[in-house]
């Protein structure tokens, strides 16, 4: 039997996953972005689980919403990295450092 | 759809951005055409949101939508700064390789998307408010395309608002689970009310929740320590993007505060009391200190904002009608100045001539009296000192939070605005005491030196009659 529980767990492992996939990365922006991404997705899971088990319709709708504004995001993020690219000729997360104080 | 008409600022503005949008395509480069219709659809929206004031609160959109006195005083705020900004920036994003008409556009949907968010009283038109007010900011960032600052503040910008944002939706999807519900007045009243339907279980998980949106909205304000992406995004970007975050969506970030943790969580005040206790001591110290070695204006201004916001933060910490309007007028009163301040760098720098260290602006009191003047009334301001508006703001804020019981808190931002002070001050000395090192003319058009001088004048006169945004923010809490 699957309960809220594995969800939640499974939401969180996601969720943790993500974070770490941002903090550790050194190498390249695009794991960056698919890390954002998956923190989304794990959202989502806790959203359609709740909602299933509540009984509750609304988390499905906040789910569509979110996939929507994260369609957005890629776009804009991948768009930065164009102009990034242009400007720097890499991206690589660790020679992202000319703004320091 | 019941209450359509509550919304109509927003329909209205919305409408009119995507005309001026469409415009833009067939104007052009040169001509300033967006920009003035740009403007004319902030007056009219401004318009429509003044009349607004003064009536009784209404929910919407199966309430998922309020006007009431907090939203209709802030909106009208949000587009008052917003005009100045248009207003300064014109010229700056005139003579760089900044595409005009995108600025003008992406400008207006931000403004759209802070309109939502001080309305929303339910998490899906909170989230979908402050995504369309960060990816429009993402895009103003990076509009300077051929400047590699500019791109990597933007790519820092977007990685951490995107993880911002994750962590708000985490915190909300924990919420909804606890309550069963996404409307911040029912959770509001299912946290309160009854203790049945809340086991000890979902309190846990309403308090698990709380946290990860405490830790989204730190980030979207800025507040320590989630305020890395502040300096950087603030010296990166183009000045007149900078004017722009630096302004206005702080007053939009505090009314979605207000929202989420009064509006929908103060039962658990307690809780997220001790929270923003810590960010609002922590940003005061952090952002003071690091402000005194900076040399780039645009940074040290970032952390004088951080302070800022620690300042804000002290006055929610106590739970108080009287703290809550304190931090509102704490929050109106410094986009006001900030944006003075800003507005007198965008208008010292020229075509291939930034000016964003703190020498650029020695001796401007020789090369322009007007704008050293209008500067040095928004430096004493942001210090706190007496007859300007900052000095109100600050001793009111302090006052709320003494009343509630914090009072280290309270000793620990006056020992921290006498530190600040130094910052400020040094630019006013730069700019009356010192020698001028560039020489050629600032000389800013007409009307930007006229409503410069309003500004300018606007910090002093508020601060010697508070009351006239003093009464609107009590009643905001009334």
């Amino acid at each position: 039997m699957i309960t809220l529980s594995h969800y939640l767990a499974l939401g969180a492992i996601l969720f943790c996953l993500s974070v770490v996939g941002i903090f550790l990365n050194r190498k390249n922006v695009i794991i960056l972005l698919m890390s954002i991404e998956l923190m989304l997705l794990s959202v989502n899971m806790n959203f359609v689980a709740f909602s299933y088990f509540l009984g509750d319709g609304a988390g499905q709708i906040f789910v569509f919403f979110i996939l929507t504004v994260a369609a957005a995001e890629a776009a804009i993020g991948l768009a930065i990295l164009v102009v990034l690219f242009r400007n720097r000729s890499t991206i690589n997360v660790a020679d992202l450092d000319a703004l320091k104080g | 759809m019941d209450n359509l008409q509550i919304a109509t600022p927003e329909i209205f503005l919305l409408a009119a951005t995507c005309a001026v949008l469409v415009v833009g395509l067939f104007t052009q480069a040169k001509s300033n055409t967006v920009y003035w219709l740009s403007q004319l659809t902030l007056v009219i929206t401004l318009i429509m949101s003044l009349t607004q004031i003064g009536d009784d609160a209404t929910t919407g959109f199966s309430g998922a939508y309020t006007v009431d006195s907090l939203s209709a005083s802030l909106k009208s705020w949000v587009l008052i700064i917003a005009i100045g900004i248009f207003l300064y920036s014109r010229d700056y994003v005139g003579s760089r390789k900044i595409a005009r008409s995108e600025y003008f556009v992406l400008g207006l949907f931000a403004v759209s998307g802070m309109m939502i968010m001080v309305s929303a009283t339910h998490m899906l038109t909170v989230y979908l408010g402050l995504e369309l007010l960060a990816l429009s900011q993402y895009a103003m960032v990076a509009l300077h395309r051929d400047n590699s600052e500019a791109s990597e503040a933007a790519m820092k910008y977007f990685v951490l608002g995107a993880l911002a944002s994750g962590m708000l939706l985490y915190g909300m999807s924990m919420i909804y689970g606890a309550t069963g519900s996404l409307n911040l007045n029912v959770i509001g009243d299912i946290l309160a009310g009854n203790s049945e339907s809340m086991s000890a279980e979902r309190t846990i998980g309403a308090r698990f929740g709380l946290t990860f949106l405490i830790v989204g909205i730190a980030f979207k304000l800025g507040a320590v320590p989630f305020h890395m992406w502040v300096p950087d995004v603030y010296e990166g970007a183009p000045t007149s993007v900078t004017m722009f975050i630096s302004t206005a969506p702080k007053i939009a970030a505090f009314a979605m505060l207000i929202r989420l943790l009064v509006g929908g969580l103060e039962t658990l005040h307690a809780d997220w009391q001790q929270m923003l206790a810590i960010m609002a001591a922590l940003s005061m110290v952090v952002g003071n200190l690091i402000a005194i070695a900076q040399t780039n204006i645009k940074r040290m201004l970032a952390y004088s904002t951080i302070s800022h916001v620690g300042f804000l933060l002290m006055g929610i910490v106590g739970t108080t009608a009287e703290g809550y309007s304190a931090s509102m007028f704490y929050a109106i009163t410094y986009a006001f100045t900030t944006l003075a301040a800003f507005g007198v760098l965008l208008a010292v720098s020229r075509e291939g001539f930034e000016a964003d260290q703190l020498s650029d602006l020695a001796g401007l009191g020789k090369r322009n009296v007007l704008l050293a003047t209008v500067m040095m009334l928004a430096m004493i301001s942001l210090a706190g000192v007496p007859p300007a508006v900052g000095f109100y703001a600050k001793l009111s804020v302090l006052q709320a939070a003494v009343g509630a019981g914090f009072t280290w808190l309270a000793i620990l931002g006056v020992i921290m605005s006498v530190i600040g002070a130094f910052y400020y001050l040094r630019i006013i000395k730069l700019m009356f005491f010192d020698d001028p090192t560039d020489t050629a003319e600032v000389r800013p058009a007409g009307d930007v030196s006229a409503v410069l001088a309003i500004n300018g004048a606007a910090v002093l006169a508020l601060g010697i009659a508070p009351g006239i945004i003093m009464s609107a923010c009590i009643a905001a809490f009334g």
